[in-house]
């Protein structure tokens, strides 16, 4: 296999390492070193995708990040996909299968290229927005056939099986870019003794200096940066990160880096001493000082044609001959702005090929390197350029004409030359992204026709990233970002010895951003200013005229600078045209915002180690794996798995058949109605509270009275916000006079936690009492029925006789021989003892309950069963039948509130505001379907008259609702509109499938209504 | 990601272990019995959305548990200082640059956070 | 004293224990620790864990004349006794974690309670809610790089610092008692997930688990 661009000698790539790939089904051969890019232009390949919009051939264009047009699906197999990956900066490894992101069916023969040679009269600017908007229904089918016609890559639907990962990174200096200025910020950096991190996105470090015509220390480039490189890896103190970019600049110099570690080695990762690789990892930086050493952009110029293959820019054909030995042609046509573009026709020549004409749009060129092409004999075409670009799916001409710049217009006649490549160059961006990640706006620079980075404290930028392009200074000015950076951090600054460079005389460039065509832009042949989202001149053109003024409208309107490109190489060029199109300066249209990420960063990177089993922490009870083995099924409540219910196989199972949900929950029901359940209660949140002023403290977060609870009592508590709203409830104990014990919900736990710090430490701090989190030290388990006196009493040495330890008291013993605290307390308004002991005891004694437990027919249950029977008896969960908006007397819960405390407890004065004495509030009540089998939709609207006019006024909704074993009944807790005052009233809810249930209004408690079970 | 100087911890800890509060210095009027309903309002529902600087209460929830007070500049998200509850701030809407007569000077904490800014 | 009720949770009766990772050990077993291991995880259950709240002044003289160790008055401070089985902990300007040999806490908490007779503080017994793991070799600080927010290199994490900070999707108390050796204070609830998150981590280092 032939690579007919391939130089003989000459590259930084390994030609005794040979590498196989396969592009687009074709097999070809690069070499170790390679990046895709530069193995696909080795092989003559020309075409490398279809444009997004008018599907137009497009070739290779730039070399690194700013590719618009290479952008490839990665995989050999379905899980091995990876979508948007640049060509340009992806390595070659053996066996590598890309193709194209566009072009359907191929990108060779594209049956949508009739609308891109059309396109310009079928798909102007706003095109999509214009053509699919109506009807609005049939957007979405139109977005599938655009996007399978644009085509953004696409995701594997097969499980990735590599591994990610995140590292917590910190650092004084963090530098991004290992170039001349890069290298020199980290030496100056890491000598003071700070902590550095250099990242650079490229396999290799040494960026502008691996392609660099200059000579440092007499030596090539590469040999300093390979010492320099050697250097630091020696330090402890720095950190290298090669193939990684700097995706975000967040807030406060936390910036993410994402390390591609394996990318370069396979489609996954190769297994290394028996372990798995992580494939990519996302460094999470926390810096003091931050460098950008960025580098730049070269912008190419804008004429007629300029995206069809062999148009690249300037500084990528340099960068191809001299880091690659690849030679993407025969024949060269460079069109320039400046001197610097000039060292693409000397690299070209001194490959041995030809170089046809230079065009250069300045009158008088002068400068150093513009005599040493003048003194090869190239012809040099002063206050020309390219004007078209002539040739299909490869360059086969270049039309040179004189350029008037000032007045935009072509000047005489133009001369076609024959050639099959054209490089341009309009000057060069500092790479401004990350910057303008912090909010900084760019400022425009006359002298530099570039917009540098306005920093934030605590970032500088460093060489091209702020306009310093000739090789020396830009040493010195890395050399100075980095010891400025580590001394502004108290670390002493040592100065290093940079090389010597020869000093380069350049002359001045001038400013060209769209070349004048023969025609007037709207007719001229299109001229692209953003390859990657296929916006021309004459769309930009098109958009000022029909009214888009501010660039940042232009930019949705044309979609300019868009998705994975982020405008690196059409931003400016678009600004310019914008600008002119407006008779505005480039400052007055101004710039858009960029933002992260940078590149496409892999989903992979982003979640790291937190997916499958790691996706969320899962919170476990001391009894979690008892419940695992008795079948339960588990609900979330938080971050806990809570036992759902049991499923039992069926009593008439034939091959082990396991009972329904509702069968269980049955069951269960029964079973604590009629003999005893029992429930893993260790969820709930248990606050521990002491101190002399616990009692007071009490007061005011609750809305009931708790000055007279003594010793060994407990009491059910509702808490509001200071809005009058129930936000939590629970049971607190009082331990001893100063000592007491709250529990919350299970999801409150860490809010009512900092709820009462918050008023602690923020108005109240005089009270003396503290706050201390016992959750995971008690395990709870609840027995609950008509037996659990029985059952205790047989594991217990308290003195359970129904006067002594009544309802709602709490004692402390011993039980199954563990010291344990229980409370008396009942949720499911049944005889409960919650048992309390230290978690490490926890599984013997509930063990020991089963043991004696059975005879009595302990049944254990869910979070399913304790919601029914709670509901049974009218009891609330805060968040279920509270949203926010629900008072205490909302909830008919007058009987715990304490109107005629002393201190004005949270929430009081708001129950006393309008709205919530107005009339007509939303209150709690009881829902009896008519038909007892209907169990009501949780959520479900309550209407007054279903035969009112959509839509209905709704009054109301159901907040619980269940199947009762007990009432062999349907029933429902809902929130009604002054449905307090309606009890026996029918309501009605309309449900989706057009059928409306019917139901009457009656007290929420259902079972028990004067709370004789508990008592007995 | 913000970047917080802890004033009880003593030293730059990451957003992830703070909750933010809401609006520092709103004060639970003495007397709620004596508001009238739009005075109750106003301090259950009104908050400031100042362009600059901005007081904010945050808590360090994952550490020491601390409700403290941070001077934040809604713009460049650039945390003035820190300061510990029952403080005055230094930075105000009427001293930008700091040095406010109401503030009890805490210079320390002032220079620790000043290592940080957005 | 009595407006406070103390209950000695722990009993002498021979009673099995579970410690907190008992499930995920059954679950996910303990990969041996090997000669390749370049990190072990090692964990001291059913230690006596109490958190101390008050004033540092008041407190200090207390855990010196019961303790016979001086309490960080510092934030982040660890102090450790002579032998390195009894520490505390600074976790608050008004909390401290103290961690003592299982079976001494209940006496411990007496004799502070006595020693502070009449001062404003509080004293909870938090040992069945938390358990303690120790990670030590050379790639232990890269394990914790991936796993907590925290800056643990050595110049910002010395000898005798601990803190409470993010780990993973949970919380711990993390604290470098000695060179070698970093401890992890885990919530009995959280520390399934932290040992699978540690294992997961690891597995690269060879992790091993000392039992």
């Amino acid at each position: 296999m032939s690579q007919p661009n391939r130089l003989s000698q000459g590259g930084r790539i390994d030609r005794s390492r040979k590498l196989h790939f396969t592009f687009n089904g074709k097999r070809y051969q690069g070499h170790a070193g390679d990046t895709l890019a530069a193995a696909l232009l080795a092989n003559g390949v020309d075409i490398v995708n279809r444009s997004f919009k008018y599907s137009r051939p497009r070739g290779i264009v730039a070399a690194g990040a700013e590719e618009p047009n290479a952008v490839v699906q990665l995989g050999s197999s379905e899980a091995g996909q990876v979508p948007n990956v640049r060509a340009t900066q992806q390595a070659l490894f053996d066996g590598l299968v890309a193709r194209s992101t566009n072009g359907w069916p191929n990108v060779q023969r594209d049956m949508m290229s009739l609308v891109g040679k059309l396109g310009g009269q079928f798909m102007p600017p706003g095109f999509y927005y214009k053509t699919f908007m109506a009807p609005a229904s049939l957007w979405m089918t139109y977005e599938k056939f655009i996007r399978k016609g644009a085509g953004l890559g696409r995701s594997p639907t097969e499980q990735d099986p590599d591994i990610y990962d995140h590292l917590h990174q910190h650092c004084d200096v963090l530098v991004i870019g290992a170039g001349p200025a890069g290298l020199a910020a980290t030496l100056a950096a890491a000598r003071s003794g700070a902590r550095v991190i250099l990242c650079d996105e490229q396999e290799e470090m040494g960026g502008s200096l691996l392609d660099a015509r200059e000579r440092l220390d007499g030596k090539p480039a590469s040999q300093w940066v390979a010492e320099a490189l050697a250097t630091l890896a020696g330090m402890e103190n720095v950190t290298l990160l090669p193939r990684t970019t700097a995706n975000g600049y967040h807030d406060h110099h936390f910036v993410t880096l994402h390390e591609r570690r394996t990318e370069h080695l396979g489609e996954t990762a190769p297994l290394r001493d028996g372990h798995r690789q992580v494939r990519s990892r996302m460094h999470r930086v926390r810096a003091g000082r931050v460098v950008l050493a960025t580098g730049t952009h070269e912008r190419p110029l804008v004429y007629a044609n300029n995206d069809v293959p062999g148009n690249l820019v300037a500084g990528a054909v340099s960068t191809y001959v001299r880091r690659y030995g690849v030679v993407p042609g025969q024949r060269l046509v460079l069109s320039t702005s400046n001197d610097h573009a000039y060292r693409a026709a000397l690299d070209w020549l001194e490959s041995g090929r030809e170089v046809v004409a230079i065009a250069d749009a300045r009158a008088n060129p002068d400068g150093e390197l513009v005599e040493q092409a003048r003194a090869q004999g190239i012809r040099i075409m002063t206050g020309s350029a390219v004007v078209e670009a002539k040739g299909d799916t490869r360059v086969t001409g270049a039309r040179v004409a004189k350029v008037d710049l000032d007045g935009f217009r072509v000047v005489g006649k133009a001369e076609t030359l024959d050639c099959d490549t054209i490089a341009s160059s309009g000057g060069y961006s500092p790479v401004i992204h990350l910057a303008s990640h912090t909010g900084g706006r760019p400022t425009w620079r006359d002298d530099l026709l570039a917009f540098v980075p306005t920093l934030v404290k605590g970032v500088s930028a460093a060489g091209g990233a702020h306009g310093i392009y000739a090789t020396a200074e830009v040493l010195a000015d890395g050399q100075h970002a980095g010891g400025q950076a580590a001394s502004e951090l108290g670390f002493q600054a040592v100065s290093i010895e940079l090389p010597k460079v020869a000093a380069r005389r350049d002359g001045p460039a001038c400013a060209l951003y769209q070349v004048p065509h023969e025609k007037p832009t709207l007719r001229a042949p299109k001229q692209f200013v953003d390859l990657q989202n296929d916006v021309t001149a004459a769309g930009i053109e098109l958009a000022t005229r029909e009214g888009f003024e501010s660039i940042e409208h232009v930019k949705r309107y044309t979609a300019m600078g868009f998705g994975t490109d982020q405008g690196k190489l059409g931003n400016i060029n678009g600004m310019a045209i914008a600008a002119r199109c407006l008779n505005k300066s480039i400052p007055e249209v101004g710039t858009t915002v960029f933002r992260p990420n940078y590149t496409p960063v892999t989903f992979g990177a982003i979640v790291g180690r937190h997916c499958r089993e790691l996706f969320d922490p899962e919170r476990y009870t001391a009894m979690h794996q008892w419940h695992v083995e008795h079948g339960a099924e588990f609900e979330d409540v938080g971050q806990w798995k809570r036992p759902w219910y049991f499923p039992q196989v069926r009593a008439d199972a034939v091959n082990g058949e396991l009972e329904s949900m509702a069968e269980a929950v049955a069951r269960e029901c029964r079973a604590v109605r009629e003999a005893i359940g029992i429930l893993d209660a260790s969820t709930l949140g248990k606050i521990d509270i002491q101190g002399p002023d616990a009692r007071e403290f009490l007061g005011r977060v609750y809305t009931n009275k708790w000055a007279k609870l003594a010793p060994g009592r407990v009491r059910y508590g509702l808490m509001c916000k200071d809005d009058g709203m129930v936000f939590d409830d629970g049971t607190t104990s009082c331990l001893g006079e100063n000592h007491f014990l709250m529990t919350t919900t299970t999801g409150g736990a860490a809010g009512v936690l900092e709820w009462l710090e918050l008023w602690h430490q923020t108005e109240w701090p005089e009270l003396q009492v503290y706050f201390t989190s016992v959750t995971d030290h008690w395990a709870t388990m609840t027995i609950t029925g008509p037996e659990a006196r029985k059952l205790l009493a047989e594991l217990t040495d308290i003195d359970l006789d129904r006067e002594a330890f009544q309802f709602m008291d709490w004692r402390e013993g011993k039980v199954a021989d563990v010291p344990a605290r229980v409370f008396r307390i009942s949720f499911t308004g049944e005889l409960a003892y919650e048992i309390n002991v230290q978690a490490n005891y926890a599984q013997h004694v509930w063990d020991a309950l089963f043991a004696h437990g059975e005879k009595y027919g302990l049944t254990p249950y869910g979070t399913e069963t304790m919601h029914v029977l709670r509901a049974e008896k009218g009891f609330i969960i805060a968040g279920q039948e509270t949203d926010g908006s629900v008072t205490p007397e909302d909830l008919g819960m007058q009987w715990c509130v304490g109107y005629d405390k002393p201190f004005s407890w949270i929430g009081q004065r708001a129950l006393t505001r309008e709205d919530t004495k107005r009339e007509g509030r939303k209150q709690l009540v009881g829902l009896k379907p008519k038909d007892a089998k209907v169990v009501l939709e949780e959520g479900a609207q309550i209407v007054l008259d279903p035969t009112h006019a959509i839509p209905m006024p709704m009054v109301g909704h159901v907040t619980s609702s269940y199947y009762s074993p007990t009432l062999d009944s349907g029933f429902a807790l809902a929130v009604i509109k002054g449905g307090q005052q309606r009890m026996g009233e029918t309501v009605y809810l309309p449900m989706a499938d057009g059928q409306t249930h019917e139901a009457e209004i009656v007290s929420p408690i259902f079972v028990d209504p004067k709370g004789e079970r508990q008592n007995v | 990601m913000f970047n917080i100087h802890c004033p009880y911890c003593g030293e730059l800890r990451e957003e992830e272990e703070f909750h933010p509060k809401g609006q520092a210095h709103i004060a639970r009027p003495a007397d709620p019995a004596a508001c009238t309903d739009e005075e109750w309002g106003d301090y259950l529902f009104f908050r400031d959305n100042p362009r600059g600087i901005h007081h904010e209460l945050w808590v360090h929830a994952v550490g020491c548990r601390k409700f403290f007070n941070i001077t934040r500049h809604t713009v460049s998200y650039e945390i003035l200082e820190t300061y510990k509850m029952g403080e005055q701030p230094s930075f105000t809407a009427e001293y930008p640059q700091g040095g406010s007569d109401a503030a009890a000077m805490h210079p320390a904490q002032v220079a620790q956070q000043a290592g940080v800014h957005a | 004293m009595s407006n406070v009720a103390i209950f000695d949770t722990r009993t002498d009766a021979k009673i099995p224990l579970e410690s907190p990772l008992a499930y995920a050990y059954r679950r996910f077993g303990a990969p041996a620790a090997t000669a390749r291991s370049r990190v072990t995880l090692r964990e001291r259950p059913f230690l006596g864990h109490l958190i101390l709240r008050g004033g540092a002044i008041v407190l200090d003289e207390a855990v010196r004349e019961v303790l016979g160790i001086s309490l960080p008055g510092e934030p982040q401070g660890l102090v450790l006794d002579a032998e390195g089985e009894r520490s505390i902990q600074w976790l608050s300007p008004d909390e401290w974690l103290v961690i003592v040999p299982g079976g001494e806490e209940f006496t411990l908490e007496n004799r502070l309670r006595e020693a502070l007779a009449g001062a404003h503080f509080a004293i909870s017994n938090v040992s069945g809610g938390q358990t303690l793991v120790e990670l030590e070799g050379e790639a232990a600080r890269e394990l914790l790089m991936k796993s907590v927010i925290y800056d643990v290199h050595p110049s910002h994490f010395p000898v005798g610092k601990g803190v409470t900070t993010v780990f993973a999707k949970t919380t711990v108390i993390l604290r470098r008692p000695s060179d070698a050796r970093w401890e992890l204070v885990v919530r009995r609830s959280f520390a399934d997930y932290t040992y699978r998150w540690l294992l997961d981590a690891g597995e690269a280092h060879d992790i091993g688990v000392e039992r």
